[in-house]
């Protein structure tokens, strides 16, 4: 049964963090854009959602669709205002580019958590379940909202994998995280590329923080630690591969579940780092991650 | 060098201290006149709703007293801080209030850590400071240890070990006789607080009848609270005891969307907010805590009024916390009043005479030879927290028994033994 109980609690909770992952390495691995207000926008999706909901009584889906969106319009506000002005800039040198980048979003991140504060106290909030009720799997009571969201996860997770081996715009997408400058001398716009990539990640970065508010709920000051999450996981995973992801996202998921189980809920992030920082040592790329 | 430069070097220095000997003669008399504002600092977090109501009850405490004519016929002007609930952050605020905005006392935090952080240097500046909420004993412990270096430091509300003890007397009355509760298991977060009032709950729990059959204590930044309750249900609690404040909205919504089939009681400071329902999406139907008092319950003649009034200004009714500021300022006020001073060792004195009736009971606080000393007494005639449960919607008070007449009742999901016994 704690075996059962083990399984079940770690492929939800695993499921979560890979979606969450999906987005933020796609985003590496296309656009080179390490973004540190991750968190944030995910905790967007979430407090609007609850947001709605409580205020005009809309119902659970409904809301869960009003955070979605509210995720993918900071998503774009993040591109058009903090990304877009420092790629286009002809001060800044390409080279130096990417830390410009990296630190522009660790700011913007920042004045997210404290705009989110200012308006919704840091109080946390959880959404309504998508839908209600408790399975009865083999004598382990799991609510049916969390073997959704874990379905939902991989419904999008694979939908982002279908995108981007099998359609057009995907090979697009490889090409570009492979040799942009190649893409470029092809004739294709790479602003349209990232456009492209900044509308998927704002959708998975919606759904990941919808689907966290109805489980484990959402506050702005968990902004900073959802990216550490995500960065943890795509560090492990290799930066830029969305299968590393998968992988890091379960044994970070799994890690935690059998430490929080069979040790101690206090030690529950403890492992995960520890296996981070071996596979670091052992294998600076990560474990699918290119050199 | 030069003789001239030398000369004018001399002539400068002396104008300097000339026009500083002058601002001072100037400044002196005016604040020795005290014709201006007597200044509180409150130091507190503003986006929390605990924190926010802790600056909005000071500043209603000291509309009302200048509406009756202030302290010593000067007014009383309240300073804000916000501390992000950082202990560094509310360190410089605390020196900052003191050494630039000269306040003649502080009201501070509803977090031990913070309350922890301050208390040296209430002490190192002498600065009579009262903390509305925070809760570890180490606070009044070290009052009580070194009397003459921490003696600015009180607690207008109740230790962790007499919040224990408050929970063990209503679960005597409330549960073990009515229901038939027999086991317990404690779930508090990992916090200073939470330590003494663990074991608090450790010694007392078995007197009133309950035996405990497990303890866990997890990280404050958990949000996966799934394997907690599996491991504490594999123990069959008839109850769960809880210790949390700095988690609530996470641990309430699991347990009602997990049907975890025992009740939740004990101190849950956030399920204390008004705003909880709507945070838990009426997850909290059920939940057992303490608190401070709930809406339309008049503990003292004072509560309804303060209540209503806070209603009036800010929209909402106040979190326990707003209560508790309330009071700290007025026996503030009411010191500086009796010593007719603005003196900090006066004012220490003056508070040690509180002996008022608040809008939770009558405050006083505990001597020099309590283990609490400074800290608020316990007690029926004296403040003993209420309990309330979450239903459908409000806040329903039901203990004190004698003022509280609300019964208790659990979500469907609940097995409680007297059910069972059915």
């Amino acid at each position: 049964m704690l075996f059962l109980q083990i399984l079940i609690d770690g492929f939800v909770i695993s499921a979560l963090y890979g979606l969450g992952a999906v987005g933020f390495t796609l985003m590496f691995g296309v656009c080179g854009v390490l973004n540190l207000a991750h968190g944030g926008i995910m905790v967007i999706a979430a407090l609007i959602g609850w947001w709605v909901s409580v205020t005009w009584g809309v119902s659970p889906w409904g809301a869960a669709l009003v955070g979605v969106l509210a995720g993918m319009v900071a998503s774009y506000i993040t591109y058009f205002v903090v990304i877009r002005p420092i790629q286009r800039s002809r001060v800044i040198p390409r080279a130096e580019e990417e830390i410009f980048v990296l630190t522009a979003t660790l700011l913007w991140g920042i004045m997210l958590q404290v705009g989110l504060d200012y308006v919704f106290s840091n109080n946390p909030v959880t959404m309504r379940a998508l839908i209600p009720g408790v399975a009865d799997i083999d004598g382990v009571r799991t609510p049916w909202n969390e073997l959704l969201i874990a379905a939902l996860c991989w419904l999008a997770i694979g939908a982002v994998t279908l995108l981007v081996n099998r359609t057009r715009i995907g090979k697009q997408l490889l090409a570009a995280s492979i040799n942009p400058r190649g893409l470029t001398l092809l004739g294709f716009e790479m602003s349209r590329i990232y456009l492209i990539v900044w509308t998927v990640y704002g959708l998975l970065a919606g759904i990941a923080g919808v689907l966290l508010g109805t489980f484990l709920g959402a506050s702005a000051t968990n902004s900073g630690a959802l990216t550490a999450s995500a960065f943890t996981i795509v560090i492990l995973g290799g930066l830029g591969s969305v299968p590393g992801s998968l992988i890091a996202a379960y044994v970070v998921g799994y890690a935690e579940t059998i430490t929080a189980y069979l040790v101690n809920p206090t030690l529950r992030p403890i492992p995960a780092l520890v296996i981070l920082i071996v596979v670091l040592y052992l294998r600076p790329q990560g474990l699918l991650g290119r050199r | 060098m030069p003789q001239g430069f030398r000369h004018r070097l001399a002539a400068g220095a002396a104008g300097l201290c000339a026009a500083a000997l002058g601002a001072l003669l100037i400044a002196t008399p005016a604040r020795a006149a005290g014709k201006g504002p007597i200044k509180i600092g409150v130091i507190s977090e503003e986006s929390a709703i605990v924190g926010q109501s802790i600056s909005q009850g000071a500043q209603l405490a000291a509309a009302d007293i200048n509406a009756h004519g202030g302290v010593m016929g000067r007014k009383i002007e309240i300073i804000t801080y916000d501390d992000h609930s950082s202990a560094a952050d509310a360190v410089r605020a605390f020196q900052r209030a003191v050494e630039q905005d000269h306040v003649k006392a502080v009201v501070a935090t509803f977090i031990s850590e913070v309350a922890l952080a301050i208390e040296p240097w209430a002490a190192r500046l002498h600065m009579p400071t009262v903390t509305p909420a925070a809760a570890s004993d180490l606070i009044s412990k070290q009052v009580h240890d070194n009397y003459a270096r921490f003696k600015y430091m009180f607690e207008s509300w109740l230790p962790a070990p007499l919040l224990a003890r408050a929970v063990c007397d209503s679960a005597s009355e409330l549960l073990v006789k009515p229901l038939h509760i027999k086991t317990v298991a404690i779930m508090s977060e990992d916090a200073d607080w939470t330590k003494p009032l663990d074991a608090g709950y450790e010694a007392c729990l078995p007197k009133v009848g309950l035996k405990v059959v497990d303890a866990i204590r997890f990280n404050p930044d958990t949000t996966d609270f799934t394997p907690i309750y599996n491991t504490l249900e594999a123990k069959h609690p008839d109850l769960v005891v809880t210790g949390i404040a700095h988690v609530g909205v996470q641990p309430t919504v699991q347990w009602a969307a997990q049907h975890v089939p025992f009740p939740l009681g004990g101190i849950s400071a956030q399920a204390t907010n008004p705003t909880f329902w709507k945070d838990t999406n009426g997850a909290a139907n059920g939940v057992i805590t303490q608190t401070g008092t709930v809406e339309g319950l008049a503990i003292t003649p004072r509560t309804i009024p303060v209540a209503n009034e806070f209603i009036k200004k800010y929209g909402h009714f106040p979190a326990f916390t707003g209560f508790t500021a309330y009071d700290s300022v007025e026996a503030l006020a009411a010191a500086m009043n009796r010593e007719h001073s603005t003196n900090p060792n006066k004012i220490v004195i003056g508070m040690e005479k509180t002996n008022m009736i608040g809008t939770l009971g009558r405050l006083a606080f505990y001597g020099r030879k309590s283990p609490y000393t400074h800290a608020a007494r316990y007690g029926k005639h004296w403040i003993q927290s209420t309990f309330m449960q979450w239903q459908n919607g409000k806040q329903v008070c039901v203990w004190p028994t004698n003022i509280c007449h609300g019964k208790l009742e659990f979500p469907k999901f609940i097995k409680l033994p007297k059910l069972a016994a059915k």
